[in-house]
């Protein structure tokens, strides 16, 4: 018989013993955080290589991070998109959506009405301002946090509403984890709940749109933890390998639960420097900065479209509430990372420089606040007429059968009556069964 | 429509056109790459070089390189890539090398392809078709001889389809090609070229001496979840797919057993009522497979016939499978259920 390792080995001689490192995050409940060693760059001090470069002329970009918008609340540099006001006003018009919509429903799931609720709060830019410097028809392979992007594209609420619910309105018949939305009119791809997943199916949309000679692209979001999933290695490869229309976000919120960044590797690099080692284009960008979002997102975009390959961006930014309705972020890190976040918050960047340009001011900012707050009541209200979670008014019971597969087999016809019949011993006279 | 490739020229014999089962799937791709400017290969080593078993042999060369071509070694980028593409609207044919390189994606066809029309309330479907060979009998130790049928069938969503004739091969391939289902479309690799009967001592017939390798030009279909009736008989039921099939025949043949052996062609979705009709008549059945044996999906086909048939049963429903070992090399014809554990469990339920 073979023998196998007995115990700690005694070390041979003068050998040098090894020790394993595990990360451990700076902060933890209770400490006093200073962000003082994250390197924060001047805005605007940052180049801006033209969109036709070779991916290795990014280099130094994935470790620097690309600002706009200075202390002074004034758009600086190369990467100032030079948006209107107009558009800017939109733009924030989709942030305060967003907050007031996150509110809300986070308040809803407390009161009962669903199970489950993310917020994205901090984060709004990385998906709104990005959103915005895409088409309209570009497809989009969202994680779980991009709330922004369907609000950005005009994805009815009450739609959304519905399916936090999984009421008789939702169009995903209750079938998904609240916000696990999906929308093909508005080219937003079913989101899966399983990590990274979306990562090489966007690549592989990206690849059709090319094999078809298409003029849209797709676009993907990830967290910083999942790029440790073995998919994101594969759309990397595959987006590289076949010059892919493809946009692939890398949201680093530093948080991955309670897991921070650390876990996906930062203590040795950064998630932009991942770009190099396959030559696909990197970008690392302030993600509270949203002028500098939508710079980068829509370099990567127009690069796409001209048949010059895809970008890796790497969004740098906190997540300023927990994971989830499931998560109690005070058991793991420390409350004041967020007041000490040296990015500062992406809503109030925006409302400041609006101000600063003279197309904004605190009482248009407190009306918009409250409009959206309102119109969200309103369409919440409405959505309820359809039914809270829990509560009777869901899909018939046979949808649960439907659509396993196109047509409905035998065992699953058989299952079927199975379910019927229960539901008539279960809920006598109630529950509709189609 | 004929695929001419130097390596796989159809072989002709009499007014019948013959062809082995490698030639019978690359002219239903061939096919189906003419008829739907949406179906596109992509695996390792499948473009230029036509496949290490050559089933993709000349397809790049007559329908261009952006619709047939090598991708890297990377089977959860593989089928990854084909759920995205078929969002687009594409109906990617993918091939893993071997079924046992496929477990690498097998979260993007349990997680992915076959929840999507569900979860997405057919906003989006995955009609994908992931070609695999698969089954062992070749020499190719524990990472080529695998047969993981079951662990595709326990998935809801997928489809699981696996041919024993070159007639089979090419109408089931082009079924499972129009399915806006994800199928897993596993080749009895040790069948590709001749009818193996498990007589592993003696040469193996070429598929132009069988009867089922006549395989008519042009587009035909063999719906999915239908049986085969391969041979009629009283003596009792076996249920068999793949490589199983010839060997299950053999062994009847040469013991002089009046078997009913069933092809089942498709192990999801199952043809429940040609298995009950047949176990009706004969009151004995027979489970064959090669793949490992507890939870095989000779389980599933145990408990079906028990339910279903226990009254028409004169005997115990037996299983005849591969052992839970991993599939040895040296050892590959003591593993094989071949001749001998067949025989034993035929005299085993006829005597019962």
């Amino acid at each position: 018989m073979a023998e196998g390792p007995k115990g700690p080995a005694k070390g041979g001689g003068n050998k040098p013993t090894l020790s394993l490192h595990v990360p451990e995050p700076t902060y933890r409940p209770g400490d006093p955080v200073d962000f003082a060693h994250i390197n924060v760059p001047e805005a605007g001090a940052q180049a801006r290589p033209d969109e036709a470069c070779e991916a290795i002329e990014t280099s130094d970009l994935c470790y620097d991070l690309i600002r706009v918008l200075g202390d002074d609340n004034k758009a600086h540099g190369p990467w100032d998109p030079k948006l209107d006001a107009d558009t800017l006003r939109t733009m924030l018009r989709h942030f305060a959506m967003v907050r007031a919509f996150d509110e809300r429903m986070f308040r809803g799931q407390r009161q009962g009405k669903t199970s489950f609720y993310m917020k994205c709060t901090g984060e709004e830019a990385t998906s709104i301002s990005a959103a915005m410097a895409l088409a309209s028809d570009d497809m989009v392979f969202p994680s779980y946090r991009q709330q922004g992007v369907l609000i950005a594209r005009g994805y009815p609420l009450i739609e959304m509403i519905n399916q936090i619910y999984s009421n008789k309105g939702d169009k995903l018949k209750g079938r998904q984890l609240p916000i696990m939305y999906s929308s093909r009119e508005h080219s937003f791809f079913s989101i899966s709940g399983n990590l990274a997943t979306q990562t090489p199916q966007a690549v592989g949309w990206a690849m059709a749109s090319a094999i078809k000679g298409d003029s849209r692209i797709a676009a993907t979001w990830v967290g910083e933890g999942s790029t440790a999933e073995g998919d994101f290695h594969s759309a990397c490869t595959f987006a590289t390998v076949y010059n892919a229309p493809v946009i692939l976000n890398v949201i680093n919120n530093q948080w991955a639960i309670s897991s921070f960044s650390g876990f996906a590797g930062a203590e040795r690099t950064t998630f932009a420097a991942r770009a190099l080692g396959y030559g696909l284009a990197g970008l690392r960008v302030d993600g509270n900065d949203p002028l500098a979002v939508y710079a980068a997102e829509k370099w990567a975009a127009d690069r796409a479209r001209a048949n010059g390959g895809p970008t890796l961006i790497e969004h740098f930014t906190y997540r300023a509430e927990g994971h989830s309705t499931s998560d109690d972020p005070t058991g793991y890190r420390s409350a004041q990372e967020r007041e000490e976040w040296p990015l500062g918050d992406p809503v109030m960047r925006l409302v400041k420089h609006l101000t600063e340009l003279g197309e904004w001011d605190d009482e248009r900012q407190e009306a918009l606040d409250k409009e959206c707050m309102e119109e969200v009541k309103a369409v919440t209200k409405e959505a309820e007429k359809n039914g809270i979670l829990g509560h009777g008014l869901h899909h018939p019971f046979r949808t649960m059968f439907q659509d396993v597969y196109e047509e409905l087999p035998w065992h699953l016809e058989e299952q079927a009556a199975q379910a019927k019949r229960e539901r008539q011993i279960k809920w006598p006279g109630e529950e509709p069964w189609s | 429509m004929s695929t001419k490739t130097k390596d796989n020229a159809p072989a002709e014999v009499g007014s019948e056109r013959r062809l082995n089962m490698i030639e019978a799937i690359n002219e239903a791709l061939d096919i189906k790459m003419s008829e739907d400017p949406d179906v596109i290969i992509m695996g390792e080593d499948v473009g230029y070089f036509g496949g290490v078993f050559r089933a993709t042999a000349g397809l790049q060369e007559k329908h261009g390189k952006t619709r047939v071509f090598d991708t890297p070694i990377s089977e959860c980028g593989i089928i990854g890539v084909a759920v995205g593409m078929g969002a687009y609207g594409l109906r990617p044919v993918p091939e893993i090398q071997f079924a046992d390189y496929i477990y690498p994606g097998l979260d993007q066809l349990i997680s992915e392809a076959a929840r999507l029309r569900y979860r997405s309330a057919t906003e989006y479907i995955a009609p994908l078709t992931v070609r695999s060979p698969f089954g062992g009998g070749i020499f190719g130790g524990q990472t080529h001889s695998q047969s993981p049928e079951a662990i595709f069938a326990h998935v809801a969503g997928l489809k699981t389809v696996i041919p024993a004739t070159p007639y089979d091969a090419k109408g089931l391939l082009i079924s499972c090609i129009e399915d806006n289902d994800p199928v897993i479309f596993f080749e009895p690799k040790r069948i590709y070229n001749g009818p193996f009967t498990g007589y592993y001592d003696k040469p193996v017939e070429p598929w132009k001496k069988h009867r089922d390798s006549v395989v008519p030009e042009g587009h035909y279909k063999i719906p999915l979840g239908k049986a085969r009736v391969v041979t009629e008989g009283d003596a009792l039921t076996i249920l068999a797919y793949g490589t199983m099939v010839h060997v299950a025949e053999a062994v009847c043949a040469a013991k002089g057993v009046e078997a009913e052996i069933l092809d089942l062609r498709t192990i999801v979705p199952l043809d429940i009522e040609a298995i009950e009709a047949s176990v009706e008549k004969t009151g004995r059945c027979l489970i064959v497979h090669e793949a490992t044996r507890t939870s095989g999906f000779g389980a599933e086909l145990s408990a079906l016939v028990t339910e279903r048939c226990f009254y028409h049963l004169e005997a115990p429903v037996e299983r005849v499978t591969g052992f839970d070992t991993p599939y040895p090399h040296s050892l590959e014809w003591a593993y094989f259920p071949g001749p001998v554990r067949i025989g034993e469990a035929l005299d085993k339920i006829l005597e019962a």
